[in-house]
């Protein structure tokens, strides 16, 4: 399932993905889970954003990179090998499959629009509807759907983490303190039955994870 | 794959800065924000108002306050920390040449960025470059971890009693101070034997009193100004020296130039912090194609490293590129013009290109490194000009 990075095949030894959110919903938190899972699978990780002016409900996009060596491109990522869209209606303000690779990677969180994704078929399609995970677990700040940890769960469909690595890392950004990577602090905690003794809030993010994952649909082609 | 690490957080580098200072325990911290810096003043100020960190914490109407409290700390013998960026930067001008004459051992990181106007909050040296010859120890990084180390031994430096000189740790705004990674962390209990508690020789004492700062005629003026620079270049002794020990307790290796590919390359790209790394991705695909290239990055600007002299003579390269993210205007790009300056010294002919790439944050993508570098033409190349 995971893509395959291996040191002789220098085009695919990274992996570069942009976010699509809306200022408030946790993009860069999102790409943060994103690096901080695959660090948990013993690679090298980075996440970014773009700064200007950001506020809430504008379109921001963040990134992350993963690779077998170390990350030395500190430019952006104009040739994504992934795309992730977390809000169902910036996919008709923003060209989101812009410079994506053919082929490449294309998960949409549909909401409960109906979208035209027939535009996307050049690409591997994946869709849920992130927004209704995230109000069935009312994973809201300021009375805004949270969008984050659902895309991240949802994520792990497409190979790029594993759903456990991605439950990891929501539990290390959201545990509050710092983002330890590699001290299991919560070791043994991933699976959902052993997690009793969590937060009530953190339990919920992760079944909002699982959910997600569950729920992650490819549209076109196999697998 | 990395080997997992005992103790690896993911951070900023400005977290990372932060998280140095902590371990340097100042005794003043005196700051004023301004963004992209903010984030290192910030976690700083947190670790002080929840006690883990016992610094006194002053918080000052400007800059130019901000380094007048560093000084008069450090006049009384503290450890001080700063931190600033672009506008705030050139608003403490007078101090910082005041804390480097006077001698004090402040360390300063400074997140790079442009100038306006216009307004423009990304990355560039420039206002690093134009303090060049303020007499700081000036260093650039080019990672996470090479920010939180090199803030680690930019106290023993600049503490150290041959050097006695405020020390800059550059990292570049947003490119650097905001992208995450994973950082190894250092024991505490181990960087504390690594520094050792600060002793300034002529900081004020009660029981000897004595001036600081008066009227200096100038039979002296010149003495103080050719001590500075006789400590500045031995400064370049000890940092290495400083390196070497910090190796030893973490297990990672810096030098005031690093090498990338070098040893057999007839070209040779010479840059500073992040644009460094990127050519290195742009060296390895050029090497692909056949082209015998490498990167050499200098990390330590002043003093104008011995081992960036030792290296230009050793390797065999007739073609230099020399990627500067500062301009002085009216005459090129900063560190180029450096270069060259030390080719004369050394005797050394060689054939020169310089560009000037990155400047207010302009992305700098490895393929555009590429096609820039393959381009025979020498002189003087603007990215996107």
């Amino acid at each position: 399932m995971v893509w395959s990075m291996s040191e002789s095949d220098e085009g695919k030894h990274e992996i570069e993905i942009r976010i699509h959110s809306r200022g408030g919903q946790g993009g860069v938190t999102a790409a943060k889970m994103l690096a901080v899972a695959a660090s948990l699978e013993g690679k090298y990780s980075t996440a970014f954003s773009i700064y200007g002016a950001e506020r809430r409900g504008s379109p921001t996009a963040s990134f992350t990179r993963i690779s077998n060596r170390e990350i030395r491109k500190y430019s952006q990522i104009r040739k994504p090998d992934c795309v992730i869209v977390m809000d169902p209606t910036i996919a008709s303000v923003v060209d989101v499959t812009e410079g994506l690779k053919p082929g490449g990677k294309l998960l949409i969180n549909v909401g409960n629009n109906s979208m035209d994704l027939e535009r996307f078929r050049d690409y591997e399609v994946y869709a849920v509807d992130a927004t209704r995970v995230s109000l069935r677990f009312d994973l809201k700040v300021a009375g805004i759907p949270v969008l984050n940890v659902p895309m991240v769960g949802a994520a792990a469909k497409l190979g790029i983490i594993s759903l456990d690595s991605a439950k990891q890392a929501i539990l290390k950004v959201l545990g509050g303190g710092s983002v330890v990577i590699s001290l299991a602090r919560y070791a043994g905690t991933t699976a959902l039955d052993g997690t009793e003794s969590l937060p009530s809030t953190l339990r919920k993010n992760l079944m909002a994870a699982e959910l997600a994952y569950k729920e992650t649909k490819r549209l076109n082609g196999s697998g | 794959m990395r080997g997992m690490q005992e103790e690896e957080v993911f951070v900023t580098g400005n977290e990372a800065v932060a998280r140095a200072v902590k371990l340097a325990k100042p005794n003043v911290i005196a700051a004023y924000p301004i963004t992209p810096q903010t984030e290192i003043v910030e976690v700083l100020a947190r670790y002080v108002e929840s006690g883990e960190l016992k610094s006194e914490y002053i918080h000052v109407e400007s800059e130019h306050s901000a380094m007048a409290a560093c000084i008069g700390a450090a006049s009384m013998g503290a450890r001080v920390f700063t931190a600033t960026s672009s506008h705030g930067f050139l608003y403490m001008c007078e101090m910082i040449f005041w804390a480097s004459i006077a001698r004090l051992p402040i360390v300063m990181a400074n997140v790079n960025r442009a100038l306006g106007p216009g307004w423009n909050i990304w990355a560039d040296l420039k206002d690093a470059m134009s303090h060049r010859d303020a007499g700081w120890i000036q260093f650039y990084t080019a990672s996470v971890q090479e920010a939180y180390d090199t803030t680690l031994m930019a106290f023993r430096i600049a503490e150290d009693r041959r050097v006695m000189l405020p020390t800059m740790v550059n990292l570049e705004g947003f490119v650097l101070s905001h992208v995450m990674q994973p950082l190894r962390l250092v024991n505490e209990a181990e960087y504390d034997k690594f520094l050792p508690p600060v002793r300034i020789p002529h900081a004020l004492n009660f029981e000897r009193p004595h001036t600081l700062g008066t009227l200096i005629s100038p039979e002296h003026n010149y003495l103080v100004q050719y001590d500075h620079n006789r400590c500045m270049r031995a400064a370049d002794d000890v940092i290495a020296e400083v390196e070497r020990e910090f190796e030893r307790m973490s297990g990672r290796r810096y030098g005031a130039v690093m090498k990338y590919r070098c040893d057999d390359a007839e070209t040779l790209v010479i840059a500073m912090g992040t644009l460094a790394k990127e050519a290195e991705v742009a060296c390895d695909s050029l090497r692909e194609k056949g082209e015998k290239i490498g990167v050499l990055r200098l990390r330590q600007l002043r003093p104008f490293p011995k081992a960036f002299l030792e290296e230009v003579k050793r390797l065999t390269a007739e073609r230099f590129i020399i990627i500067d993210r500062a301009y002085s205007s009216g005459y090129g790009g900063i560190l180029a013009e450096e270069v060259k300056a030390k080719l004369y010294d050394l005797g050394l002919k060689k054939e020169v290109k310089s560009i000037i790439a990155g400047l207010g944050g302009q992305d700098v993508p490895h393929e555009a490194l590429e096609k820039m570098f393959m381009d025979k033409r020498g002189g003087e190349v603007w990215f996107g000009v």
